[in-house]
This record gives structure tokens, sequence and C-alpha cells, in this order.
């Protein structure tokens, strides 16, 4: 009984009162069956988790390493030097005229973010096996977390992106202030088919070949190497059904000012990523609850 | 909100095995594959699916389990390995989902089923502390709070900011175990974690989780080591194959786990791998031996007979003082008694390399009917460093002997105690009426 009245004072303990009056709510543990609520609200107040996840994997990424954040400019940067000698130079693919180079990369850099997005996502949770067998949590906080530790290296690479601009004599426009949300938008589209790929992984280990693969063929169904708008509508409107159509023309008709009209296209990039992000958040909350068991 | 933090119901959860492969023909392993890629699609879907005929490839870790814990009680799990403890943590962790069943909490609950999960070893400790308080489910403001707390409990200080993979196993468990130790919850739940660093850490380990009870925090407490459970807990569970055998008062329970052979461990043991032998680069352990009278192993010696415990170790550096000891518990888990060599023959003799068997006799009718079990431990006197600490090492039983003369005299009815030492009484008669 002694017991019993120390947590009824505790409990009446002003200072502790309202948070464990706020969490002391019953927990029903249960099998559950089918399609479950996303439950965003339970994810909400892990947020601290994830930023604690999304610290430890920036911490992490370039320790040990010579170059350190450098690599997030390495990456795109060659990645552009390499497509503007091959596609640019030699093969003269038209860059809606723009000089090839600037072209490219302002296409490179979203498409890094969401590329390096996708592989570390799709990969976190058998990567995160241990967290996943040991400790509670709302396993979507994994990937979540890593989709978002790409955005420093975005901001990186981001701010080479605007030197260069500057440097081809480009003058920024209002138009910019639509960046953050085509960054949304390459956000959207690596999480979603993340959150599928990353709970299909923890089954079938088959993830692991298919994701660099996957990667290599969207980045050909992009238009990176090539402007959009060398497809004609109707097929350009429909090209919007890669989302990452919508975000690298997006970038470059905020950046760079061209004459594309990316409207219609954006539109449909933006409903096929939301799907893919609401259906993957699904699918993988579907699955989630067989992880500790199957990993 | 009533007096119960858990009830559980009826907790089952059932775990498929891996396949088991009829032999088959060609024809029928393409057909039986294609099947089987087609069902693993299915599964993607729904977790039930393929399960028809299947119901060979499952068993049960976990069945038909039901309890009730209240607000402030320390509840202890016990049983052998692969009775079903660690599934019933992970389905109150909500790590894992029950197969059938419910459980219904009331409270924040918080889990400690490893030591240092999350850690990452190529941050330093400050930053391992933040990063695995988070996973464990604390939020940046309580971590900064108790940082102090931490590392003073950790005893890191110095290499707070050096990173963990330069830190000795000790190190690393001791500043995980302290992290996870100041977690605040009304519900913690504590896996074996007990059972790592040394000695001396785990009983420092062992007081906290004391001072967590005593806050009327209700804990649910897993552990090989019965006395620590015994110690700790008020109330226990006994699980074996998966089903509750019973529940009570951690001694009672205690008692019937050993009582059952549960926990059954030879009279006799040998390391002869050299993989897991106890001890280190100056003494091994070779074995631990329980003896009667007659100089034969013993499972069994009755009350009034003498029994010798032994251990045979080899000293491979040779040059120090070494003191064996033994620890003694009863079937409740209580620690009867230690006893140290202090033979002077060897007291304060530096020991030369070889094999070495030190002995030692307690006298008959000293110790009490029922199970005992024996800790074989050594250490090394200068440095004061432990060469080997070896948990459970045998067990033996005492009998009563009705034939003989016995410390019981002629009551016949029970006797408790943790001995029953047959103790010298005299009585003085003085005629005179007062």
């Amino acid at each position: 009984m002694g017991k019993r009245a120390f947590f009824a004072e505790s409990l009446s303990n002003e200072e502790e009162a309202s948070s464990i009056k706020a969490t002391v709510a019953s927990v029903r543990i249960e099998p559950t069956n089918g399609w479950v609520s996303l439950n965003l609200r339970e994810t909400w107040e892990f947020r601290e988790l994830i930023y604690f996840l999304v610290w430890r994997d920036i911490k992490v990424r370039y320790k040990q390493t010579l170059l350190g954040g450098t690599w997030a400019i390495i990456q795109p940067f060659f990645t552009m030097v390499v497509f503007s000698l091959f596609f640019g130079k030699l093969a003269k693919i038209p860059s809606d005229g723009l000089p090839y180079p600037i072209f490219v990369f302002t296409a490179l850099v979203p498409w890094a973010f969401f590329a390096t997005g996708l592989s570390m996502a799709s990969n976190s949770i058998v990567a995160n096996s241990r967290l996943i067998t040991k400790v509670y949590f709302p396993r979507i906080c994994i990937p979540i977390a890593s989709v978002t530790g790409g955005v420093l290296d975005f901001v990186i690479a981001f701010v080479v992106l605007v030197g260069m601009t500057l440097y081809y004599g480009i003058t920024p426009s209002i138009k910019m202030v639509c960046l953050p949300f085509f960054l949304i938008l390459a956000f959207s589209t690596s999480l979603g088919a993340s959150l599928w790929l990353s709970a299909i992984y923890v089954r079938f280990h088959d993830v692991r070949h298919v994701i660099p693969f996957l990667i290599q063929i969207w980045l050909f169904a992009t238009p990176i190497a090539y402007p959009a708008s060398l497809i004609p509508e109707p097929w350009y409107t429909i090209y919007g059904i890669n989302p990452m159509t919508g975000v690298v023309e997006g970038f470059r008709w905020a950046l760079l000012n061209t004459n594309t009209n990316p409207g219609l296209s954006t539109i449909l990039s933006s409903l096929v990523a939301l799907g893919l992000l609401i259906s993957g958040a699904l699918y993988f909350r579907r699955i989630e609850r067989t992880f500790a068991d199957i990993i | 909100m009533g007096n119960i933090a858990i009830q559980a119901e009826n907790l089952g959860k059932q775990y498929r095995i891996g396949t088991l492969r009829n032999k088959q023909n060609f024809r029928e392993a393409i057909i039986g594959s294609v099947k089987n890629q087609l069902r693993h699609v299915a599964q993607l879907f729904y977790k039930n699916a393929g399960d028809t005929n299947e119901a060979g490839r499952t068993i049960w870790a976990l069945k038909d389990v039901s309890f009730q814990i209240n607000f402030g009680d320390r509840l202890g799990i016990i049983g052998r390995n692969g009775s079903g403890k660690s599934t019933l943590l992970k389905i109150l962790s909500r790590i894992t989902e029950p197969t059938t069943g419910f459980a219904q909490i009331q409270g924040r609950v918080r889990s400690m089923l490893e030591v240092g999960t999350g850690f990452h070893h190529e941050l330093t400790g400050r930053e391992n502390i933040f990063l695995n308080g988070a996973i464990l489910g604390m939020k940046k403001d309580e971590i900064r709070k108790r940082f102090d707390e931490i590392v003073a409990f950790s005893e890191v200080e110095k290499f707070i900011d050096t990173p963990v993979k330069h830190y000795s196993s000790g190190m690393y468990m001791r500043l995980a175990f302290a992290v996870a130790a100041h977690l605040e919850s009304e519900i913690l739940i504590v896996d074996e974690v007990l059972s790592v660093g040394d000695n001396k850490f785990q009983n420092k380990c062992l007081n906290k989780m004391q001072e967590v009870g005593e806050q009327g925090r209700t804990v649910l407490f897993v552990s090989h080591s019965i006395p620590a459970v015994t110690r700790l807990c008020n109330k226990a569970i006994l699980l074996d194959e998966g089903r509750l055998l019973e529940e009570g008062p951690a001694t009672k329970i205690a008692k019937t786990y050993f009582s059952k052979g549960l926990n059954y461990l030879p009279a006799e043991r040998l390391w002869q791998n050299a993989d897991s032998v106890p001890g280190g680069e100056i003494v091994r352990l070779y074995a631990v031996r329980v003896k009667a009278e007659n100089g034969e192993i013993a499972e069994q010696v009755k009350i009034n007979r003498a029994v010798e415990i032994e251990m045979e170790y080899n000293v491979i550096k040779g040059g120090y003082i070494l003191m064996p000891h033994f620890h003694l518990f009863n079937q409740e888990g209580t620690k009867i008694f230690i006893t140290l060599d202090i033979d002077a023959e060897w007291r304060k003799r530096p020991r030369p390399e070889g094999r070495y068997t030190s002995r030692v006799l307690i006298p008959g009718n000293f110790l009490q009917e029922g199970l005992h079990i024996v800790w074989s431990a050594l250490i090394t006197l200068e440095p004061m460093i432990v060469q080997f600490f070896e948990k459970d090492a045998v067990m033996f039983q005492v009998v009563e002997n009705a034939d003989a003369d016995t410390a019981r005299g002629d009551y016949a009815r029970n006797i408790d105690g943790a001995v029953r030492p047959l103790l010298k009484w005299t009585t003085s008669y003085d005629a005179i009426k007062h």
C-alpha cells in the first residue's frame, strides 16, 4: 500500500503531473490485422528521435573520411562533368538554350538528394535491425530520418549550384520561392518509394540488388541529361507520371528561367508523389508489425 | 485508473520455424518453388497467406499466459532458456505483436532489453548518451537534466568526449547501463542486462534497480540469476515451454524453479573447450566438483555428512598470489556464504605454473536441506583482479537423513532457515523454586 501511496503522490506533484497525465494513456497490446491507420500522431511524438537519427546519420556519414562534406559536391559535380562531355559535347543533346553544364547540374543536385535518400532509406530498416528487435518506436521514423539526412548534403550542393548560375550570368528570379515545393516533391517521392522498398526488403533481400538498378533506370527515365521539351504534348504532360520529372523540370524552371511550362505536368507529378507516399506509408504500417519477427 | 499496471490475458506468440522440405523430384521442386514464390508474393500483403497445411512448421513461443501486475510491483520472470521470457518482454515492450490474447498497460513503458542499443562506435560518450537516450524514449530536455547523473553513474567522466570505440568493454557497458538506468517511466522492463560487466558493477546496477523499485515504479525483470531476482522482485512468474507454470512471491517461485529441476546443474563441470573456458592470461578454470565423504562425485549428500567442493584450475602465468573462493546459494536464491581459501600453505606464496586443485570441506549438520548452487571464483590479490567468476557452476542437494542424529532432533515438521547447524545446547538446572 505504501508504494501505491507514493505513486499517487508523484502524480499530484505539480511539476510532473501534466506530463504524466498527458502520457499515462492506457495502451492495449493485441494482434492487429489488415490495414491499420497511419498513426501520424505517434510519429509526431517521436520527432526528437527522428532528429537524433538524422543527427547520427550526418555525424557518422563523413567520419574518418578525408574530404568530409565535400563529397556532397564532388558526386554531382563530376557527374555533371562526365555528362557535359559525353551528352553535351559529343552527343550534342539540346539543353533548352542553356549552357549544358548548368542545365545538367541543376537537375543533378535534386536528383542526388532523391537517389541518396532512396538508397539509404530502402536499406535503413535492415541496417537498423538491432534497434527494431530491441526497442519500440514507430518504425517509420527510420526511413524518414534517412531521407531527411540528405538535406544537409543538398544544401551544400545547392550553394554551389547558386554559385554556378551566377557564374553563367543567370539572374535569379522570384520563381525561386517555388524551390522548396520542388524539394518537398523530391522528398516525398524518395520517401514514398523507400517505404515500399524498405518494408519489402525485410522479407526479401532481393531488394538490395534491385535498388542500384532501379536508381540507374530512373535516372535515365528522368529528363536529367536531356530536356523534357524534346517530348511533344500530350506526352510531355503524361511524362509527369514520373514525379522526378516534376522535380527536375521544376528546378530548371525556378532557377534557370527556362521557357518550359511545367504546370500540368507538375500537378500530375505531385499527385503521383502523394499517392506513392500514402500507399507506401500504409503498406509500411501494414508490414511493420512483422519486422521484429522476420528481420 | 485502477491499481493494475499490466494485465495480460491469454497472451500467445506463434513463430514459423524454418521450412522442412520433403524429398521431391525435379518437377515437383519446380512447381513447389513457383507455388512458394507466389505464396511469398501473397505474403507481402496478407500475413496469413499460405498458412494452410503449414501447422507443423510453427511453434508457440508463448501460450495462454495470463497474469496481473499492480503498480509498484517488481515482477521477476523466471524460466530456462527458450521458456518464452524474452518473447513475453518483447510483446509487452511492443516490439512484436502477440498472435493471441491481449495486454492492457497503464502508463509509459520503457524497456532495456539490451545494454547499449543504438550506440554508435564512432560517436563520443556524450553523443551516445543523447542518441541512446532518444532511442530509449527520453526527451532531449530529460536527458540534459540527467546528464551529469548519468555520467557520474557510468564513471567514465574523463572519456566522455572520446569515441566509444576506444572504450574498454567495461566502460562501454557502464555507460550504456547508466543511460538506461536513468529512464523515467512508470513501467520499466529489464531483460538480462545485469549479466555483463564485472561483479562490482553488477552490484551497482542491482542497487540502482532496487532503488528504482523502491521509488514505487513497476519493474519487470528477467534474469538467469535467481539471487538477483529474489533480491529485486517481490513477485515472480515461472515460465516453461511458453506456458506460465506458477505465479506468486519471488522466493516461492524461485523454490519451485529449482525443485522442478528447471534449473538443472550437474555436480561436476569440466571446461575443456579453450574458447569457453572461464579465466584469462593468468589462471583458467578446469573443473568444479561436488564430492561426498567417500570422494565420489555426489549430486546428493546427506544432511549429517560433510560435503567437499573443489575447483581445479591451471595457472598459465606464474608469480601471483591467488585466492580461490566459492559462493553458495540456496534454492530461494539467498546467498548463504562466501568461503575464501585461506590455506596457510599458499596464502602468501606466489604460485608457479601448473595445475592446482583447491578444496573446501563443509561439515555435516551445517547446511539446510534442499538444493545448493555453487559459484566458483578466483582472484589475484596483487593486483586485485577477478580471474574468473563462474556463476551457477555446479549444484547439489542436501537431503534429510532420518537414521542419524541431526539438528532436527525429534522434531518432525518443517524447519526453515538458511542453514541448519547442529549446535551445542546446554541447560542448567536449579531445583529451588523462585
